[in-house]
């Protein structure tokens, strides 16, 4: 086997070597600055590289050398609360290594080599292990308890195990066969990590988004997309979810998009806090940050090495939620790589694979029983960035091919600040029936049905606008027009959400109920009224409607809608018939 | 001395193939000797032992086989120095204005290099540019990219202009710079940016880098990169807030599709190169603000859409990188509306970051909403107007039809030279919202309506006498 070649053709990311062994996906480095890189191809006794960092000034003839490994992941304690670029280097400790501006030729761990971390065992000498099990604990944030398991490929009896204070890279335990086990192991990004089994989803993934948890739920282990064009809330959604969804983990990859977003990220997330531990939203967080102006291979990398760190905390027996923004920058980046290695075009000029791999990696999702003998889940949520906000493209339809929610945002609604932007009418969940059974017995019986009403009720607006268009709100029979009403109650005082607003920004699932049931009565009184003749106009001029409007923004949301209900009651019992 | 080689085997559009190279870098900087002894510049595209590919950035035309190529072993490099403000320099950095050759202090090599995520501070910093359709409804702040999309003929430059002559930051008077970047727009245009900039005395702290329309379009890849690495050098090495204004990204695009048909690339959408995104991107991001760093880089770039399609891919593309774009309409524009700002499909990304208690004002963010929705509401409504005529509708779609047309008239309108206060565009935004009943104000939390409603302030007022 010989492992040093060298380079015999450089464009842009993509770099030719020549004279080395090598395999697909093996890691080489890359001239005489030892650049990272990825055999994407073997063609006679060249292979083509493409390179994780910039490529400016590399020289034909520079040396070239194979690591034998494929592109791997570093997993164990001290991954929450990182910020990585797409190949694992944590930015904190490029910035220190190299300043403000990202060089290149800089290696970095993945995890510290100096942190040290108490290990609780919980297996006993003599205990069988398998590939799996879980040998022990280190508490990785307050919350956190990160469960060090036996790697995939790896099973024994165990000879050795100690307690105590550890660096990841040290031993803890030794099998008879002299296997030794670190707190940390190492897993190849572009293979999914093992599961014993995979289960159907059957609870939601509450969000505390109205129209999310109320009309278009994705659950825990499911796989939603968002597309829309720029502009019509991909980002905020993803961020919103990343804030307050309820899970326990949750990976954020900052795929091709902006460098401002991720500072945002990381500006607010160790200053909020999540709903239910009351510890700061970092704590459970991960951040992949490889953004439009980093190189583009390794944009490419990062969705696997957010996925492959997404598996391995389900591993542990958590609900990890994976976000990322935006999966048709990492399309594009396939384009890219293919496209210098003039590979046959597909559609709009993306590789043929493009389907194949946009599958393989939403079936990384899922809900599973996980080898270590726990339940654990994955839900990943994709943006998509259509061109021209077209959603006949490649990348969106191949996207709704695999995934069971599509939230379509609407550029129609975010003009008209209409927030989120996801149209109603458009977008869909296949989860709805199957969770429907869990709404009705932790949030009302009534749930289920409240909400079909309500987007009855949102359809029967859309064909009743039609006839709008063409002859004027004031042409409709009364009743229609009362429809109208409410279903514009329902759009306006529920479904829009404000991200930015303090109070408005989370709404817990008794809240949406309370809110969603107060509009649904308003509703039915009216339609009473109305039947037993009371005049419209008097209908309308009810101030319980206008209040209606804004008791989503109080502090003490239970009180201000107890008071609009009371005033609600008497209202309606005034109300004369001519 | 590096070698020179005569060695060009083909020659073709902007590129020349070179062959039988010693060991060449990707993307170094190339000279090119003509017969007459006047050079050009290139940059490698493509290295290999067997060919070297260059693109030349002032056009292939004169060149021939027998060129003398020389390859220098470095990137491309602008030389900078303090020196640079007040200076005219051609697209490719040399100067037009008779002055002598910039003393460099540091030569930085014009692709600059990603800032660190982590390296970013999140801007913030509210800018005032006294026009309210920006202010009030799209805000800008330092270190933001927002572009105009404009349309030809529209009132892009002017509006530019305004911003460049007015933008300021409440309460602080740091050192700022402008850097302007001209690709292939026309010589009058052109003057029209200098003049105005010599009529303010802008030009003292301007650094100006122009390749016009009559320029060769290859250089138009370089330009603004020249004009973004002075752009760094004066906002981190100097302390400096720099706007920089770069006009037209189109050109600059259609540049990038020529070098790709060139190159005999696979195209993708509509002609353009699949990596166009990517590219644009390493433009764009080069806004910023870097903690620890006092200055700024702020970009507020001209972009013409092709057929005023705002889903072609030059205006596509962009609005997914940049942090929202102004959009100028040609239907306010024909109204005699200046500036005409079409704040529906306007967007600033940045804006909740800057605005709110502290920074503009407790109420700017609702008040932005509720104007959005009530003129988005009010301008659909003048379809159905003419379709079934104003009597069909009812009270409260008669009350928006009449808002939509005030905010255009009185909110949207101003005068090029009129430099609002924040305090002015807000206080206008609740004069106009007042003229609607009050259950429309929906996306107004009460405790506003009761500080800035003017029916309120006045019943208060009221009281108090
Ligand atoms: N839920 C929301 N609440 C309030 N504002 C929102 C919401 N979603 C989007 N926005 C507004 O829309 C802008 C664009 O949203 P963003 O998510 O960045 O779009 P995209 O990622 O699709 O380009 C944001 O800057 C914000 O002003
Ligand atoms: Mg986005």
């Amino acid at each position: 086997m010989k492992n040093k070649g060298e380079i015999y053709r450089i464009s842009g990311p993509v770099v030719i070597i020549s004279g080395i062994n090598t395999k697909m996906y093996d890691v080489v480095k890359v001239g005489n600055e030892g650049l990272m890189g990825e055999v994407i191809g073997i063609e006679g006794d060249k292979s083509t590289v493409q390179v994780y960092e910039e490529t400016s000034g590399l020289r034909p003839g520079e040396p070239v050398e194979n690591t034998g490994m494929p592109l791997s992941v570093e997993l164990g304690p001290g991954l929450l609360e990182s910020i990585y670029d797409g190949i694992q280097r944590p930015l904190p400790v490029l910035r220190e290594t190299m300043g403000d501006f990202i060089k290149r030729g800089v290696f970095a761990d993945g995890l510290s080599r100096e942190k040290e971390w108490d290990f609780k065992p919980s297996v006993k000498k003599g205990a069988k292990v398998e590939r799996g099990t879980i040998i022990g604990t280190v508490q990785e944030t307050q919350n956190i308890e990160h469960r060090i398991m036996v790697p995939p490929r790896v099973s024994g009896k165990v000879a050795e195990i100690k307690k105590g204070k550890f660096k990841v890279d040290e031993v803890v335990c030794v099998l008879e066969d002299g296997t030794e086990l670190t707190l940390m192991q190492k897993w190849p990004v572009r293979v999914p990590r093992p599961v014993s089994k995979k289960l159907m989803p059957n609870k939601p993934l509450i969000t505390g988004q109205r129209i999310l948890d109320g009309l278009f739920p994705v659950a825990k282990g499911g796989t939603a997309a968002i597309p829309g064009p720029f502009g019509s809330g991909k980002t905020v959604t993803q961020q919103q979810l990343a804030k307050w969804s309820d899970t326990e983990i949750v990976v954020y990859i900052g795929c091709g998009e902006r460098g401002n977003e991720m500072a945002d990220v990381l500006n607010e997330f160790p200053e909020l806090e999540d709903p239910k531990t009351g510890r700061p939203l970092m704590e459970r967080t991960v951040l992949i940050a490889n953004t439009s102006n980093m190189p583009v291979a390794a944009r490419e990398a990062s969705v696997y090495t957010g996925i492959t760190i997404a598996e391995y905390y389900r591993d542990m027996g958590y609900d990890v939620s994976l976000m990322a923004d935006s999966t048709s920058r990492w399309a594009e980046a396939m384009r890219e790589i293919s496209s210098r290695l003039e590979e046959m075009p597909g559609e709009e000029g993306y590789p043929a694979y493009l389907a194949g791999k946009l599958s393989e990696f939403y079936e990384r999702a899922g809900r599973v029983d996980a080898l270590s003998g726990k339940e654990g889940s994955i839900t990943v949520i994709g943006a998509v960035s259509p061109p021209g906000g077209d959603f006949s493209e490649p990348v969106t339809q191949n996207t709704l091919r695999i995934v069971k929610v599509f939230w379509a945002l609407d550029a129609k609604l975010a003009q008209r600040r209409h927030f989120p932007s996801i149209n109603w009418l458009n977008s869909y969940s296949l989860y709805s029936k199957v969770l429907g059974g869990w709404y009705n017995e932790n949030v009302s019986p009534e749930w289920v049905k409240l909400r079909d009403n309500s987007m009855e009720l949102l359809q029967k607006e859309a064909e009743l606008q039609d006839i709008v268009q063409l002859v004027g709100s004031d042409a409709l029979p009364e009743d229609q027009q009362l429809t109208l009403e409410i279903a514009r109650m329902i759009r306006e005082y529920f479904l829009q959400q404000n991200a930015f607003h303090e109070v408005d920004t989370f709404c817990p699932m008794d809240k949406q109920y309370k809110l969603l049931k107060a509009i649904t009565t308003w509703g039915d009184k009216a339609q009473t009224a109305l039947e037993s003749g009371v005049p419209m106009p008097d209908i309308l001029k009810l101030e319980s409607k206008d209040e209606l409007a804004k008791v989503k923004f109080e502090v003490e949301f239970d009180k201000a809608l107890k008071v609009i209900l009371d005033k609600m009651e008497d209202e309606f019992k005034n109300l004369r018939s001519v | 001395m590096t070698k020179e080689y005569k060695t060009i085997r083909e020659i073709s559009g902007p590129l020349i193939f070179v062959e039988k190279t010693e060991p060449i870098g990707y993307n170094e900087l190339v000279n090119i000797t003509l017969a007459d002894g006047t050079t050009k510049r290139g940059q490698v595209l493509d290295t290999s032992d067997d060919i070297v590919v260059v693109q030349v950035f002032e056009g292939t035309g004169g060149l021939n086989r027998d060129c003398g190529v020389r390859f220098t072993g470095e990137t491309i490099k602008l030389p900078v120095s303090k020196d640079l403000l007040g200076r005219i320099l051609s697209g490719s950095g040399e100067p037009l204005d008779g002055g002598p050759r910039i003393v460099p202090e540091d030569r930085i090599d014009i692709n600059g290099a990603a800032i660190n995520p982590y390296a970013r501070l999140p801007p913030k910093d509210f800018i005032q540019t006294g026009i309210s359709t920006i202010d009030g409804m799209n805000t800008l702040v330092r270190g933001q990219k927002l572009p105009i999309f404009s349309g030809s003929g529209l009132p892009h430059n002017e509006i530019a202009l305004q911003i460049a002559r007015q933008a300021k930051v409440m309460g602080e008077g740091e050192e700022f710079a402008v850097v302007f970047a001209a690709m292939g727009i026309t010589n009058e245009e052109a003057q029209y940016f200098m003049q105005d900039f010599e009529r303010t005395g802008a030009l003292e702290r301007a650094v100006v880098f122009l390749n016009l329309a009559d320029d060769p379009a290859v250089e138009r890849l370089i330009t603004p990169r020249l004009a973004l690495t002075a752009a760094e050098y004066l906002a981190y090495e100097h302390d400096m807030h720099v706007l920089v204004i770069l006009t037209d990204i189109t050109n600059y695009c259609e540049a990038l599709r020529q070098m790709g048909a060139a190159r005999e690339e696979v195209p993708g959408r509509r002609g353009y190169p699949g990596y166009m995104y990517t590219d644009l991107a390493s433009l764009y991001e080069r806004a910023g603000v870097v903690k620890g760093k006092k200055g700024s880089v702020t970009q507020f770039s001209i972009l013409s859409m092709p057929g005023d399609d705002i889903t072609h891919p030059i205006p596509d593309l962009s609005g997914y990188i940049t942090e929202g774009q102004i959009v100028i309409s040609r239907e306010l524009h024909r109204k005699g509306i200046y500036p005409p700002v079409n704040v529906l499909p306007s967007l600033s990304r940045l804006m909740n970051s800057g605005i709110g208690a502290g920074r503009t004002r407790d109420d700017h963010k609702p008040v932005s909403d509720q104007i959005y929705a009530a003129y988005a509401e009010g301008r659909d409504l003048r379809g159905l107007v003419a379709i079934v005529g104003k009597d069909a509708l009812s009270d409260r779609d008669k009350k928006l039809l009449e808002f939509a047309d005030m905010f255009e008239d009185r909110f949207v309108r101003q005068g090029t030279d009129e430099n609002r206060t924040i305090e002015e565009t807000l206080d206008l935004g609740w004069e106009l919202l007042a003229e609607l009943p009050e259950a429309l104000l929906t996306r107004i939390d009460n405790k506003y309506i009761d500080k800035y409603h003017p029916a309120h302030k006045k019943a208060k007022a009221g009281k108090k006498e």
